[in-house]
């Protein structure tokens, strides 16, 4: 009964979700109050009913109704609570449901707290968005319907994929999909505004917070996401430029331009049809990252089985959503009008840098995840294109845009004097040469000289970064009391600045320290063998057998010592999960921030007695993910900013200055 | 500077973009694409010393793992034809014979000297490629006819 309910709210909500879009468009058009009005019960019954669906479906899951085939294909009496909940988004239909929830509530929250936006553009974002959730329904009711029944029912299910069954993994969906799911915000403002034929200050400050926290979300979700395949798959790499990964980095390197051209729009009336032009796109390449994901045409570490059918349906809907916005965008584009001016040298100008830096990283991770599929359908051959290509592509531009980073900040609107600026960071300029120097000298030529470039990259990053933040409180120059007065009044977005343009920094030297320095072994060890790897002496000394709740494993248990000091025991595991015939591997790790000891243990060699063992050191790596969270921080800060308060922003008051008492404070 | 000198520098800028990411992406590419073939495609090309991809079903019973622990060797059939394939290091859980494999590596004295051998996340994924390989081996059953009763996972 209840999965019939959730099927049938389902049902409801798509025609729901054609209310919420047909009407308001009309009205809109015809200056029809009431026609536009229906929008926003409409945004927020649409809402309550996917709620409902979804519930039923996780209530299938929790109380293991084997009557649903979703639930006998991805779930298992024995499975712990946490993986019944988090196993309804870890299948296909339930991650296309989880999807339309964060539409839907994204839309329901521009609804309640929309008040202030003009009713003709509340109710085109409203209807833009009932418009992507119609596609979505339309396709979860067509090719991907959660709620089917299967008769006779079996007395127990298949069990999730034990590689999901994994804390890391359970709530990396939810945080990506509530990015590449944030960015239909934008596209949705961006396509209401071609529709109204106009952009303004006010309009970016309406748009910047949904960016902001879709961007915030996308950063969480890509770093557990790294996270998990670092502990998880057993190989201790943190990224593999894989095609499934890099749909998931292109958004958010479209999205971090979208971010920072919005601010353009925002201060300066500048950059508009550029920043409508980059929402479309970032929504666009969410809407390509799951495509990629789900219709399995790219070879890929991280691929699932699939039905083609869903793809077809998915490229369709892309081509509809692109293609038709991007239609509207060369029709109406020309009509906006070009706002302020500034010179080459100038905060704008450094932000239009960051834009073309950034887009042209999205387009070479563009070309390279897609020229192989490109190939394929010329009958050129079949190709993959791996990290080589990546790394020779991406670098260099990803090098300049973090040098251009820390400088951005110090240049004023308009124009700029760039030697005063420089010779601002100085401090940042030392420090480099130190970081740089201490890293020749206790490496002494080990590692790439790629690793110094890094090093230096890294401390630049964050140093200018807190250079920046010190200058913009006069840290030094006046009293202490003043400097703590400062930052305290300082804009939140300034905060936020600071502290995700620093992080990166500790995130390049995570990458860079473990990159360049990792030593590994990987030998076939009996218990009471030892290994030394990078100056720590690892001694095996037993396997025990371990009862899990769905699952039996073999744990090894190993001694790890320096100098005859005990540092750490591990204890990595080998699970058997008996219903899907899978085993997993899962590694145990000591972290002492500075460095991580992996140890993974893999096949038990032919006679049995001995197990092929891989040990790592990874110099530096708990930094890539310090910095992942810290970046997601420095965007939930900025967020926090009164003046993206939902619904604060107002176009009367925008239109003169930018609002009260923060105009003498230094800008953003 | 004028409206118009202005959108002018903003073109010249967005076209110096585009071309250093092609220019970039067309180096690399020269270098860094690794082509993928089938044991039965490896009878004629010429693959030399280069990287490569090669893509089969592990052959079943051919598996072996040798003295040292560490290194495996089997054989990757598309049925037609067979190549033998060295791998020193722990292979990916979801690696069985009779199953779908991808390795990347180089041929060495008549052997596959494999570098990596890639994961799959879930025991029902073919990589496209292998299943393009066997149909033109004219072996291939679809997966889904047989994973219709073990159902598919995510």
């Amino acid at each position: 009964m209840i999965p019939e309910l959730g099927h049938y709210a389902l049902v409801l909500a798509l025609f729901v979700a054609l209310v919420q879009s047909v009407p308001p468009l009309v009205g809109a058009a015809t200056r029809n109050g009431a026609w536009m009005n229906v929008a926003v019960p409409a945004a927020i019954a649409q809402m309550l009913l996917v709620l409902i669906a979804y519930a039923a479906l996780t209530w299938a899951h929790v109380v293991s109704d084997f009557s649903v085939l979703n639930v006998v294909q991805n779930s298992h009496s024995a499975k712990p609570m946490l993986y019944k909940v988090s196993g309804v988004w870890g299948n296909h239909e339930g991650s296309m449901m989880l999807w339309i929830v964060m539409l839907t509530i994204f839309g329901a929250a521009v609804a309640a707290f929309g008040r202030n936006l003009p009713p003709t553009l509340k109710a085109r974002v409203l209807a833009v968005q009932g418009l992507i959730g119609v596609g979505f329904l339309l396709f979860i009711l067509i090719t991907s319907n959660p709620f089917i029944r299967v008769v006779p029912a079996p007395i127990d299910g298949n069990d999730l994929n034990p590689l999901l069954q994994d804390p890391g993994l359970a709530f990396h969906p939810p945080f990506l999909y509530a990015g590449y799911v944030g960015f239909s915000m934008a596209f949705s403002f961006a396509v209401a505004a071609l529709i109204e034929g106009r952009v303004d200050p006010a309009w970016a400050r309406w748009v910047r917070p949904w960016t902001l926290a879709a961007w915030s979300t996308l950063t969480m979700g890509i770093a557990m996401g790294s996270w998990w395949a670092y502990y998880e798959l057993g190989w201790g790499g943190w990224w593999y430029w894989d095609p499934v990964e890099n749909a998931s980095f292109m958004p958010w390197l479209a999205g971090t331009a979208l971010l920072h051209s919005a601010i353009v729009v925002e201060k300066r009336d500048a950059l508009k049809s550029w920043t409508i032009l980059l929402a479309i796109v970032t929504f666009s390449l969410s809407l390509m990252g799951t495509f990629l994901v789900r219709s399995g045409i790219l070879t890929s570490v991280h691929a699932f089985a699939v039905d083609p059918k869903r793809g077809i349906f998915i490229l369709v809907l892309l081509a509809v959503a692109t293609g038709g916005s991007l239609l509207l965008y060369s029709l109406r584009a020309p009509t906006l009008k070009a706002g302020g001016l500034f010179a080459p040298i100038s905060r704008e100008g450094a932000l239009v840098l960051n834009n073309l830096l950034l887009s042209t990283a999205t387009a070479t991770v563009f070309i390279g995840t897609l020229y192989p599929l490109f190939l394929d359908i010329m009958k050129l051959g079949k190709v993959s294109v791996g990290a080589p290509f990546f790394n020779a592509t991406f670098l260099p531009v990803a090098i300049p845009m973090v040098v251009a980073m820390v400088v951005g900040p110090f240049l004023s609107w308009k124009r700029a004097d760039l030697g005063a600026a420089l010779s601002r960071l100085w401090v940042a300029g030392v420090a480099v040469v130190i970081a740089v120097a201490v890293t020749a000298y206790v490496k002494a030529g080990g590692g790439p000289l790629l690793a110094l470039v890094g090093i230096g990259l890294a401390a630049w990053a964050f140093v200018g970064s807190l250079v920046e933040f010190a200058d913009r409180i006069a840290l030094f120059r006046t009293p202490f009391r003043n400097s703590w007065n400062r930052a305290v009044h300082l804009p939140r977005s300034a905060w936020g600045m600071t502290i995700a343009h620093a992080c990166l920094g500790l995130s390049i030297l995570g990458m860079t320290g473990t990159s360049a320095w990792q030593t590994e072994s990987i030998t076939a060890m009996k218990p009471g063998d030892r290994a030394s790897v990078a100056g720590y002496e690892f001694r095996f000394d037993s396997v025990g057998l371990v009862d899990g709740p769905n699952f039996k494993a073999e744990r090894g248990v190993f001694t790890v010592t320096r100098d005859g000091q005990r540092v750490a025991t591990l204890e990595p595991e080998r699970r058997s999960y008996s219903t899907t015939r899978m085993t997993t591997t899962e590694s145990a790790i000591h972290t002492t921030v500075f460095s991580d000891l992996y140890v993974a243990l893999g096949d038990p060699t032919q006679n049995g007695t001995a197990w092929i063992v891989r040990i790592y050191h990874h110099p530096l790596v708990p930094w890539i993910w310090i910095g992942g969270v810290g970046m997601m921080l420095g965007g939930l800060v900025s967020l926090t900013d009164r003046r993206f308060r939902i619904g604060a922003p107002e176009r009367r008051r925008a239109a003169g200055k930018t609002g009260g008492k923060s105009a003498p404070l230094p800008a953003e | 500077m004028t409206r118009k000198k202005r959108r002018l520098y903003m073109l010249g800028l967005a076209l110096l973009g585009l071309g250093s990411a092609t220019a970039l992406a067309l180096t690399a590419f020269q270098d860094n694409i690794v082509f993928f073939y089938s044991p039965s495609q490896l009878q004629t090309q010429q693959v030399g010393d280069r990287n490569f991809r090669l893509g089969g079903l592990v052959e079943e019973g051919s598996v072996k793992k040798q003295p040292d622990g560490v290194t495996t060797v089997f054989r990757v059939t598309d049925t037609a034809h067979t190549v033998d394939v060295r791998y020193r290091g722990q292979l990916p859980d979801l690696f069985r014979e009779g199953q779908g494999v991808v390795a990347e590596g180089r041929m060495t004295g008549g052997v596959f000297v494999a570098r990596e051998v890639l994961a799959k996340h879930d025991e029902n994924y073919m990589p496209p490629e292998v299943s393009e390989a066997l149909k033109q081996a004219g072996v291939y059953k679809n997966p889904a006819d047989s994973a219709t009763k073990t159902a598919k996972k995510e």
